[in-house]
């Protein structure tokens, strides 16, 4: 049997298991003490940062107003098809608005990919993440579920403004 | 004292050693999982009952509840004699192991301590080895070659490791002069703990404590990650929890048996000066000895979740060119203390 060379042999007192047994020990209870990484989940909620990718939303003006256009840009680019848009006209200065916007959070992916092509910042992913259905009804999310005050997504904003 | 007296003494110590263990041993599993998490810097269990106190109670209703699946390939009588055996075993050996000086209830004397034998250790080795059996049938009669691969493990470890731990109690049979466990404890007054007395004695078994119950880093008969589990791969159910129990519990057995050979027993060093009352004399050392054994299978725990596992040629290099020259170097060095100092 052919042996092979160590790139580096042990030392005696290596060989002797004891010392490095007790390095190793001492090693593990100091993680014992160490702060937990795990959260007690739903009594202690996890925060996300801004590049958080978490349910896709529509960002609503604060006078109450979307800022989508219906443009649909967003439903072409979605590879998996889950957001569906249907314009219509207005009287106000943006001229279009959709009168139906809905995402179907069973197919969404989260890419992002929405968010991204939007021209008029109008539908931004939020840090959202407890998403639970009974029924596949009510993962089809329209327009009452997906406009959010523009104040609760300042921060993802601002992110996708200094890195867009 | 009659012999109906004895019987019930004995009955009645029975019954709370062996809910004791069976109490202890549910605690270490959940133990055991809340230290490996702290270890990782997780949290374990904390979830049924307040900080998972009732986890163990989950755990086996859970298997309780499980389908008791036996292979075709089964030899099927072997396939359930091999739990029975394991927990069979385990349970016994803890018969012999004192956990407190004599008291006196209704004016009898009763020692703490199951069987009080001339022959203890010898009864704790002699079974122990029979542990092996449970292993060994369990991997052959599985039918799977997994579990062969464990159970053939677990008896060449096993055979190795006895006899390095046979030759370290010799060192301390050779400074009590007896074989009974009562006369260990009593041997080792004060601080003449045999774990100070003979250190390397105190390791050799240590380590062969660690191979004879299979616990990592020796735990090859049932190595996770190459064996599926080893012998108990076709285990499921309450024959699996039989094994595990019965795991759980040879690291008891494991631990008292150290602590009674050489950390002392049940004695707390000196408490016999300090002018006590016969019952508190009692209740301290029963407690000492209960803090000994949970500071050890502490130390089981915490060696399990940081040492790795050893490869099969390392184990019994270590086994017979390492553990037992120094077993045998044991002895002499307790010798020449005999002859020198003529304790």
């Amino acid at each position: 049997m052919a042996v092979k060379k160590r790139e580096k042999d042990l030392t005696l007192l290596e060989k002797m298991y004891i010392p490095e047994i007790v390095k190793g020990l001492s090693l593990t209870m100091k993680n014992m003490f160490k702060p937990k990484f795990t959260m007690k989940y739903p009594e202690e909620k996890f925060i996300p940062p801004a590049s958080y990718r978490g349910r896709p939303v529509l960002v609503m003006e604060e006078n109450g107003e979307e800022r989508c256009v219906a443009c649909g840009l967003c439903s072409r680019v979605c590879p998996a098809l889950a957001i569906e848009v249907q314009a219509a006209e207005t009287e106000r200065e943006k001229e279009r608005y959709p009168v139906k916007f809905e995402i179907n959070m069973l197919r969404c992916i989260f890419c992002g990919f929405c968010e991204e092509v939007c021209p008029e910042e109008a539908i931004v992913m939020s840090k959202d993440y407890e998403l639970a259905f009974s029924h596949r009804e009510d993962a089809i999310y329209g327009k009452d579920k997906l406009l959010t005050p523009v104040i609760q997504l300042k921060d993802r904003i601002e992110f996708l403004r200094s890195y867009k | 004292m009659n012999i109906w007296m004895i019987l019930l003494f004995s009955l009645v110590k029975i019954f709370i050693i062996v809910n004791v263990m069976l109490i202890t041993v549910s605690y270490l599993v959940y133990f055991e999982r809340r230290v490996s998490a702290w270890a990782q810097n997780r949290l374990g269990p904390n979830r049924v009952g307040w900080e998972g106190v009732l986890q163990p109670f989950a755990d086996v209703l859970k298997l309780l509840l499980k389908e008791d699946i036996v292979p075709d390939a089964a030899n099927k009588p072997i396939h359930t004699l091999a739990p029975i055996i394991a927990l069979f075993v385990a349970f016994t050996t803890y018969a012999v192991i004192p956990f407190g000086p004599s008291i006196s209830i209704f004016g009898y004397t009763v020692p703490l301590v199951v069987a009080d034998i001339n022959i203890g250790i010898l009864y704790v080795l002699a079974l122990t080895s029979l542990g092996v059996y449970a292993i060994t049938l369990a991997g052959w009669s599985s039918g799977s070659k997994y579990s062969l691969f464990g159970g053939i493990r677990s008896s060449a470890q096993m055979i190795s490791y006895e006899i390095s731990m046979g030759f370290s109690v010799g060192g301390v049979l050779l400074l009590a002069g007896s074989l009974r466990p009562e006369a260990i404890v009593e041997a080792q007054q004060g601080w003449m703990w045999n774990a100070i007395l003979q250190p390397i004695g105190f390791i050799t078994f240590l380590v062969s404590a660690f191979a004879e119950t299979n616990r990592l880093p020796f735990d090859l008969p049932e190595a996770e990650p190459e064996l599926v589990g080893g012998y108990h791969t076709e285990y499921s159910s309450m024959k699996f929890a039989g094994f595990f129990l019965a795991e759980y519990a040879n690291m008891i057995v494991a631990s008292a048996m150290i602590v009674t050979l050489y950390l002392g027993g049940w004695r707390f060093p000196y408490l016999e000066n300090f002018g006590l009352s016969a019952g508190w004399f009692a209740i301290i050392s029963v407690i000492t000895f209960f803090v000994k054994v949970a500071a050890l299978l502490f130390f089981f725990i915490w060696v399990r979740w940081s040492l790795p596992r050893f490869r099969y040629d390392q184990l019994m290099n270590l086994g017979w060119k390492v553990m037992f020259p120094l077993s045998l170097l044991n002895i002499i060095w307790v010798a020449a203390l005999i002859m020198i100092f003529k304790i």
